[in-house]
Parts: structure tokens; C-alpha cells; sequence
């Protein structure tokens, strides 16, 4: 199907057809969302028309939200018909923050070829609202400005039915702000109270907790308390219990699980939960119990906790395996537990991998620190300094051209006079992955000064054609 | 006689005071230098595992950091098993590492935003155990943290390599305020090795011992870490003109 052509989305309810959704290409010819089908067709000839098919839109969009639940954070629900919310608090650092974590979302969510907005803010009606009315693609607003960003926004955005925001019309109420400051009585005297408690939810006096989306697969074990817990050895003490039940939950099917969550169910009606990622299959319950202590600190117990949940949202098989026994070969310590642990307190870990490249700064790669190990190590015999700058640092240098390496030194204003030089080592650019590096060169020299300072320089160009570079010269690193 | 009546009493206190400070249960493991110069001036004959060594640059290396990274990553690559690397300015550069004998599959970097998250790092590290060492890179060693780091090295029997890195070069004064590492070393560059043609030859390093519990201070001039990560001495000279004497024995 040729991307040009308008199509639109036909929804019908009873005899009436209209069109309920419409690409770019019809919305600038000038068809609008709830405009009859008739027309459409009338306004543009040979338009492509699809029968919307609820069903299916309602499906891909659970299918959608599992898959948040599984990528993003613990609490996930379909929000409406066409949204999604979660409960970012505490998940968010896992992605690098909030921003990061949104902007990525809705990048993905785009490549795959859908339209998305996305906001985080304080309370799910402000985000509701806000992904909804607000044209930017993303936006976040900060803890407590949720009554700022709301206030010059329309009614529609309050999910009231439809006769209610009509009334209100009628009244000559048109934004959140007008409306929140009519007394609130009369207002509940003529629609109910369904407009205080939407108003209220939106601002966050009145708590809405997120019922996460579950499937039958998931497996999840609980325990209520009579009495609210909130001591942080008490919750400890439960964690533990909770674990040890799920992780024989998970020997029964054969599973081991890569992430799990604790959702905490407050005496005050609010959720709370933390989650614990692994990079390999596990049901070790003193791992699994060590990963989710670390996070109690970030609990916040309020006036108690009356239920804590434990969810094993994404398992993958686990087989039992024989211990190496240390006659036969030398044990190898598995360092993934550690790594666990400091990737869940959103540290960044990697290893360094050698790249094919002369070009130093590309000749490194940073992999997985759990990635199978290769043995490849870096075929350059020629020394390379201990630190390397992301950004080569200009120097003044007095040098003998073409292939002399520098006499004297200037970086960072100190002057430095060399003493010793090896060089030059020539680099040549890589045309394959930039057409621009072509004739590009850099030929790199050691020196030292008499200090005994040894640094790595090198000079843009062969110090003949300037088409190969600049002849400036840079420093790029330093030797230990 | 006397003495070794003298020194039987003494290795009888000694193993009294080891058992009253909980850690002789566990025997004093060391990692040489491979040097009998060096090696006599530790305590146990190398630097100890289960503790704490401080590493800091001298003269321009208090900021950059690059030969007492070199000289940490040295000491990691002659132990066994796998490194976890703590640090907040990535600038590190893999191939140089692997150049002083530590292949980049034995390296776990683990780059934080904050010093604490480093420290934090490095003793969730140290706890672990089953590392070669850890290395972390630190502006500020207080007290406290390395009291906290050293225990938990004690406990495990890693060893924990602090290499000291200051944002400038005035804030290195801070390295005179004590801690609780076991050693503490300061690396500066010399002059490098003379070549018979024009080029630079093996870098030399001036390794001080700043201090080492149950030990007295050392100097020595030292050949940077070659493929296995091992060092050698060089005889002290003022001038750099007796290179006869060395020569033959360098450990390459």
C-alpha cells in the first residue's frame, strides 16, 4: 500500500458510519476524526477505507501493556482505550531517569510506526490529561506541579461521561482551572459526585492506585497482615518468607526468574513497589532476597503495610545443574550475583571488548558484563596510554615537518620541552564507515618531557597534503 | 641462644595479638612483587590480600592518575580471578590495561555518578569475595569509609586498590590524613628508559612507600609493569647514568 494514500478508520454504531481515526495524509486533505463516512468519501475520491475492529485494537493494546509490565515497571494497566499507565516511582532509575526513561519508551514505540505521547507527573488523571491534550511527545512535570500544568487545560481531559462535560459546557465552564474553583457543593448537587472525585484524583488528594495487569502464567505469591507492618526488619523478615514460596513455586514448573517485583499494598489505599532485575535465570532465594532487601530503604511504609505481593514477571527455564567438582577442574567464580546487585542500584556495568579498528578511540566497546568470554585482546603491540581523552586536547607544538615529532609542547599552559619521541604512527581514516575520513590522517607520536612525562600526541594531516587534515596538533592521552 | 630464645617470645606474641584481632584463623596471604628488595619491606613478604592499598600519582599524576592506574592494574593482573573496576571518569583505556598483563575478559568496570556509589561499590565488592581485587578510583578516602572498606577486604580476603585521583593538583595534600589502608603508595614518572637509538624505552616509575602497617618506608625506582604486569627494580641514581647494572636482570 502506497504511503501517500489517505486511508482512514470507519467505526459504525448501528446505521451511522464515521470515520474514528485518520493518517496524516487524509487529516491534510481535510478529513476530520467523527465526520460521516459519506462525506469522507464525498471529500476524496478512491479513499482507502478499514472497518475499525475494537476487538483487536483492545488485544494489541494488552498485549502492549504486558509488555510494559515486563520492560518498564511493575504496575501496568490499560488506560482507557487507547492508553497505558504505570507506576514509574522506583523504576525509573533502571532506564537512567525519568527522562531518559520516556523518551526512549516513546522512540521505540515510534520505530515500530505508532504515534505515541507519553507524560510522567505526580497523579495518573494529570498524566491521562496531559498525554491526551498536550502536543509535545513527551512531557514531565515536576513532583508538585501538577496543579500548574493542569490548570489552563479542558474539561474533556477529566474522563467525565460525556453528558457531564456537556453540562458543564452549557454552564460556560471550558478549563480545569475554572471548573476547581466553583464551589463544590452546587456542583455536586446537579451532577453527582463524580466531577469533586475526578477533580480530586487529578490533583492527587484523593489516591487512584494502578490494578496492574496480570496473566493467568504469572507466578505470584502474597500475605496479607492482620496488623500493618513497618518496620524495615519486619518487612525484611517477610521478603524473605515470600521469596522462599515463590522460588518453590518456580522448582514445580522448572523456572528461574530474570525479574521480579514487590508490589506493597498500604493501609491507605496507595501501592508502592520495587523491583529487582537479573541478568540470568535464578531461583536462589538468598540471592533473590538480597536483591530486594537492598531496596527496602526505598520503601516508604506510611501508616503501614497490610499486603506485599511478590511477582515473577519474567522467568525463563532454569535447570538444575551439576556442581564442577574442584578435583576434576578449578572452580570458576560466578560474578553474576555481584553484578546483580550493583546493576540494581543502577550502577553502570560493562566490559571492555577489543574492536577492529586503528582509529583508537574506536578500537574499544563496551559489552555486556555477563557477555561469553571471547579472549580476544587488542592485536596493537605499539604502547598505549593508561588514560585517553574522549576529546582531544589542541596543544601548541614546534615540530619539523612532514614526519618530526614536536620539540617543544604547549598544552593546557605549560611548556613543556621534549626530551625523547617515537613516531610517527600513522592512522589512516575509515572511509567504509565515513565517506568524510577518506584521506584522513593522523600520525600519533610518544613523547616525553623532561619530567619524564610521556604523552600521546598526534597531528592531524601527513604534515604534506592539508587534505588529510588540519596540521594541528592534539593531545589524546597519557602514559603512566 | 638468647635470641632465639628472643625471637620465640616474640613470634608467641605475635600470634597471641593476631588471634585477639580475629584474623588468624585465616593465614596471612600475600601477592610478591617478585623483587627480594621490595618483597623484604612488606610485612609477609608482598602486599598483604584482605586489605587495603592506597595508590596516588605524583606531580601531574595526582590528577590524570595514569601510572598509579597502570600500577594498580599491575598488581590485579598478578592475582587470580576476575577485577571489578570502580570509577566515576571512564577515561580508562582498555588496551593499556591489557598491555600490563590484565586481559580485557578479567576487567568489570562499574562506572558510578557519585563517590559514595563508588565506595559503596567497592565494598559491596570486597564483601563478595571471590574477586582478584577490587580497584576503585576516589577523590576522597575519609576514615570511616576505608575503616569499612578494610574490614570488609578482612573479611573475604580481597584485596582492595584505591587509586587516589584529585580534581587538581593543589587538593593533594589531602593524602597526608590517615586512613585505614595498609599501604600507601605514591607513583611518579621518571624519565624513561635510555635507548641506545632516538625513541622512548621502558617507562620508569619513582614507587614510594608512603606507609605500611608494621613496616618502615620505602623508595625505589621501578620499570613499568611489562605484559604480566610485573615491575623491576632499578638501582637508585641520582643521574640515570648507571644503567650497566640492571640491565642484565630485568624481568622481561
Amino acid at each position: 500500500m502506497p504511503s501517500d494514500q489517505p486511508i482512514v478508520v470507519i467505526s459504525r454504531s448501528g446505521s451511522k458510519r464515521w470515520v474514528s481515526a485518520a493518517d496524516p495524509s487524509a487529516r491534510k486533505l481535510g478529513l476530520r476524526i467523527g465526520m460521516a463516512a459519506s462525506k469522507a468519501q464525498a471529500v476524496i475520491a478512491g479513499l482507502t477505507m478499514i472497518d475499525a475492529d475494537p476487538a483487536a485494537d483492545a488485544a494489541a493494546l494488552e498485549r502492549l501493556t504486558l509488555w510494559a509490565l515486563k520492560q518498564y515497571s511493575p504496575v501496568v494497566a490499560v488506560d482507557g482505550t487507547d492508553g497505558l499507565v504505570m507506576d514509574t516511582e522506583g523504576a525509573d532509575h533502571l532506564r537512567g531517569g525519568e527522562a531518559l526513561m520516556i523518551s526512549g519508551l516513546v522512540n521505540l514505540l515510534r520505530g515500530k510506526g505508532l504515534t505515541v505521547r507519553a507524560a510522567v507527573s505526580d497523579t495518573w488523571g494529570a498524566s491521562h490529561a496531559i498525554t491526551r491534550l498536550v502536543s509535545a511527545e513527551t512531557t514531565i512535570v515536576p513532583v508538585g506541579g501538577v496543579s500548574k500544568a493542569v490548570v489552563g487545560l479542558p474539561i474533556q481531559c477529566l474522563r467525565l461521561p460525556h453528558d457531564t462535560i456537556h453540562g458543564l459546557r452549557v454552564l460556560g465552564v471550558e478549563t480545569v482551572g475554572e471548573l476547581s474553583a466553583i464551589p463544590r457543593a452546587p456542583l455536586t448537587l446537579r451532577f453527582g459526585p463524580e466531577v469533586g472525585r475526578r477533580l480530586d484524583q487529578l490533583f492527587g488528594r484523593v489516591a487512584e492506585p494502578i490494578e496492574p495487569i496480570r496473566t493467568p502464567e504469572l507466578v505470584e505469591v502474597s500475605r496479607n497482615f492482620q496488623e500493618p507492618i513497618g518496620a524495615a526488619e519486619t518487612i525484611a523478615k517477610y521478603i524473605g518468607k515470600l521469596v522462599i514460596q515463590l522460588s518453590a513455586k518456580l522448582e514445580e514448573r522448572g523456572l528461574g526468574v530474570r525479574r521480579s517485583d514487590l508490589v506493597i499494598h498500604r493501609v491507605d489505599n496507595t501501592r508502592q513497589s520495587v523491583r529487582a532485575g537479573l541478568q540470568k535465570p535464578v531461583r536462589d532465594p538468598r540471592r533473590l532476597t538480597k536483591l530486594l532487601c537492598d531496596q527496602i530503604e526505598k520503601i516508604d511504609p506510611g501508616f503501614g503495610i497490610e499486603k506485599m505481593i511478590l511477582v515473577a514477571v519474567m522467568v525463563e527455564p532454569l535447570e538444575e545443574r551439576q556442581v564442577t567438582s574442584s578435583l576434576i577442574e578449578e572452580e570458576v567464580v560466578d560474578v553474576t550475583p555481584l553484578i546483580d546487585v550493583l546493576g540494581n542500584r543502577g550502577q553502570r556495568l560493562y566490559r571492555l571488548t577489543p574492536v577492529a579498528s586503528d582509529v583508537p578511540e574506536r578500537s574499544v566497546r563496551r559489552i555486556s558484563p555477563v557477555a561469553d568470554e571471547t579472549g580476544a585482546d587488542w592485536a596493537v603491540k605499539w604502547p598505549r596510554p593508561s588514560r585517553l581523552f574522549t576529546h582531544p586536547e589542541q596543544i601548541e607544538t614546534l615540530a619539523v615537518l612532514p614526519d618530526q615529532p614536536p620539540v617543544v609542547v604547549t598544552w593546557r599552559g605549560k611548556r613543556r620541552r621534549i626530551v625523547r619521541a617515537d613516531g610517527p604512527e600513522r592512522i589512516f581514516g575509515e572511509w567504509w564507515l565515513r565517506p568524510r575520513e577518506m584521506e584522513a590522517v593522523r600520525d600519533y607520536f610518544v613523547v616525553e618531557d623532561e619530567q619524564g612525562e610521556r604523552l600521546w600526541v598526534y597531528r592531524a594531516g601527513d604534515g604534506v597534503d592539508l587534505n588529510t587534515g588540519s596540521h594541528r596538533w592534539f593531545l589524546h592521552g597519557i602514559f603512566g | 641462644m638468647s635470641r632465639g630464645f628472643h625471637t620465640r617470645v616474640i613470634d608467641d606474641l605475635r600470634q597471641r595479638i593476631a588471634h585477639l584481632e580475629g584474623t588468624a584463623s585465616r593465614k596471612a596471604v600475600v601477592l610478591p612483587f617478585g623483587i627480594p628488595e621490595m618483597d623484604e619491606r612488606l610485612p609477609g613478604g608482598g602486599l598483604s590480600f584482605g586489605a587495603i592499598h592506597e595508590i596516588a600519582g605524583g606531580g601531574a599524576g595526582t590528577v590524570d592518575g595514569a601510572a598509579a592506574a597502570l600500577f594498580a592494574g599491575g598488581i590485579a593482573a598478578r592475582a587470580k580471578g576476575k577485577v571489578l573496576w570502580c570509577l566515576t571518569r571512564p577515561d580508562l583505556f582498555g588496551p593499556a590495561l591489557s598491555q600490563a598483563g590484565l586481559h580485557p575478559d578479567r576487567v568489570i568496570y562499574c562506572e558510578a555518578d557519585r563517590e559514595e556509589d563508588v565506595l559503596a561499590s567497592m565494598e559491596e565488592g570486597l564483601s563478595f569475595g571471590g574477586l582478584a581485587a577490587v580497584v576503585g578510583e576516589l577523590v576522597r578516602l575519609p576514615m570511616t569509609q576505608s575503616r569499612r572498606l578494610q574490614l570488609a577486604a578482612e573479611k573475604t580476603g580481597t584485596m582492595g586498590l584505591i587509586v587516589r585521583r584529585w580534581r587538581r593538583q593543589s587538593e593533594a595534600s589531602d593524602f597526608g590524613n590517615p586512613s585505614a589502608s595498609t599501604t600507601r603508595w605514591r607513583i611518579s614518572v621518571l624519565p624513561s628508559e635510555p635507548l641506545p637509538t632516538v625513541g622512548v624505552g621502558r617507562a620508569r616509575w619513582l614507587a614510594e612507600l608512603m606507609r605500611v602497617k608494621a613496616g618502615e618506608c620505602a623508595e625505589f625506582e621501578l620499570g613499568a609493569c611489562d605484559a604480566k604486569g610485573r615491575v623491576c627494580l632499578f638501582p637508585v641514581s641520582g643521574d640515570g647514568s648507571d644503567t650497566q647494572a640492571w640491565r642484565g636482570s630485568r624481568a622481561v
